[in-house]
């Protein structure tokens, strides 16, 4: 297990005193109006959630490699067996919210929008409070969850997830970026827990070699897992669905990611 | 005082969500009246005159007594007419207060407190003075739209520095004057305000593409 990235409020001491008086309504002079004040020690807004929190999954990859149609696809996968949650962290819109609105796959009040401030992979890497706020957001107002995918905006090779945020993450990249794109590593490529190589479709007319890239991946990769998908085909994106179907099996018989 | 600890908690690289607001900054670029340097510096100028003093008045006593928070935060809110500006502030109030809490056993001051006061409350936990969360605040303003400022407008990184390097002493200036007032009465602390900033605030919060939160 990861290091448990939430902090929540610090524990209170009950009050001793049986009568709070400040609750009561009160005066303290005679040109005052009766009124209360809140307990010092007490915070009033309803603590965190905190049961088991749900599995966080991220989807990191370049722009245009189809994170968001991944995100979709796993959506209608997973959504009617696990209570399912997902953050989106666009550059500058929440068009990919939007999306995933306009497509139907999640009500809205299951899809959160992080803005970044032009800093997509500072906001799931070295800065995650506006994450972590939504995914706590999240899990407050719709109670426990199973799973939440947190998507990161379109961004480049480098950009991973911190573990802080996330217990396992999933990197997307396309056939149509080339096919020495699992080559040239990176971050992404050769740490993600999963490789999602998108748009085989499209291999004959980019001359791009699947079984380079499927080498190059296992050289890059040593015993990680790729998966070749083509989500204009598989709308429910089989293999990546199976993938965290176990993960969230794992977790819920206690083992150890 | 710990000059290290100090050093800390003013860090931009402190991870307290900073980093999606340009405090105003993004609203007037867009409407042409921050596009260059010397723009940035009367804009910064601006902000050291009102929000930072502000803010670095309520870090001040918010570090001299955490236990005032919801006085202290409902002050804050009447000096906030823009409610974009409440939200992003209690937004970062929040995040700065995740990252506080990991560093140091800071006192309960509500969850989603507005951003000088969880400044204030940390530097207490952090055994720092209120001029010290003062002088933290008021770099912590500036610095936060300069940063911006050079991702936005794509501004020579070397001469916003030097801006940020003229503008020190008014820096220390406005947090010694609103240290000066920490242990005022809330309604009787400063409450310099930018018009301009709120209404370019609202506008902001409605448009369909923006860079940054606030």
């Amino acid at each position: 297990m990861h290091p448990e990235p939430q902090h929540p409020e610090p524990q209170h001491p009950e009050p001793q005193h049986s009568e709070p008086q400040h609750l009561e309504p009160h005066e303290h002079g005679p040109d005052e109006v009766p009124h209360t004040h809140p307990d010092p020690g007490v915070d009033p807004h309803a603590p965190l959630h905190s049961g088991p929190r749900a599995l966080r999954v991220g989807i990191g990859g370049p722009v245009g490699s189809g994170k968001t149609a991944l995100v979709a696809a796993l959506c209608r996968a997973l959504g009617e067996q696990l209570r399912l949650a997902v953050v989106t962290n666009d550059i500058y819109t929440t068009e990919d919210a939007d999306f995933l609105l306009r497509n139907g796959v999640l009500p809205a009040e299951r899809i959160r929008a992080v803005e970044t401030g032009c800093c997509p992979h500072t906001a799931i890497r070295d800065d995650i409070s506006a994450n972590l706020d939504a995914v706590e957001d999240l899990e407050s107002s719709l109670g426990p969850l199973d799973l939440v995918l947190v998507e990161s905006g379109g961004d480049n090779l480098t950009a991973t997830f911190s573990k802080g945020l996330i217990d396992r993450q999933i990197f997307v990249i396309d056939v149509s970026g080339g096919d020495k794109v699992p080559r040239k590593g990176g971050p992404g490529v050769t740490t993600a827990d999963l490789l999602v190589i998108n748009k085989t479709d499209l291999a004959p007319l980019v001359n791009a070699d699947l079984s380079v890239m499927e080498r190059d991946a296992k050289a890059r990769r040593h015993e990680l897992p790729t998966v070749f998908l083509s989500l204009a085909e598989d709308r429910a994106a089989a293999p990546v669905a199976d993938w965290i179907r176990g993960l969230v099996a794992a977790r819920e018989h206690g083992r150890e990611l | 005082m710990s000059l290290a600890t100090l050093l800390l908690l003013a860090d931009g690289r402190l991870p307290s969500g900073g980093h999606a607001h340009s405090a105003g900054l993004e609203a007037q670029v867009s409407a042409g009246r921050v596009r260059s340097v010397a723009d940035l510096d009367g804009f910064l100028r601006g902000k050291l005159a009102t929000s930072a003093l502000v803010s670095a008045a309520f870090a001040a006593a918010a570090c001299a007594a955490p236990a005032a928070f919801a006085g202290l935060d409902a002050g804050l809110d009447a000096r906030t007419p823009s409610p974009a500006l409440r939200k992003a502030s209690r937004a970062q109030g929040r995040a700065l207060l995740r990252a506080g809490r990991a560093m140091w056993p800071v006192a309960a001051i509500g969850r989603e407190p507005h951003q000088p006061v969880a400044l204030g409350a940390l530097a207490s936990a952090a055994g720092l003075s209120p001029h010290e969360a003062a002088v933290a605040a008021a770099h912590g303003t500036i610095t936060g739209s300069a940063s911006a400022a050079v991702r936005l407008l794509g501004l020579d990184p070397y001469a916003v520095h030097a801006l940020l390097a003229r503008l020190a002493p008014e820096c220390d200036r406005i947090a010694e004057l609103a240290a000066a007032r920490s242990g005022d009465p809330v309604d009787e602390l400063p409450a310099a305000g930018a018009p301009l900033l709120d209404i370019g605030a609202e506008h902001h919060a409605t448009w369909e593409v923006r860079l940054f939160a606030s």
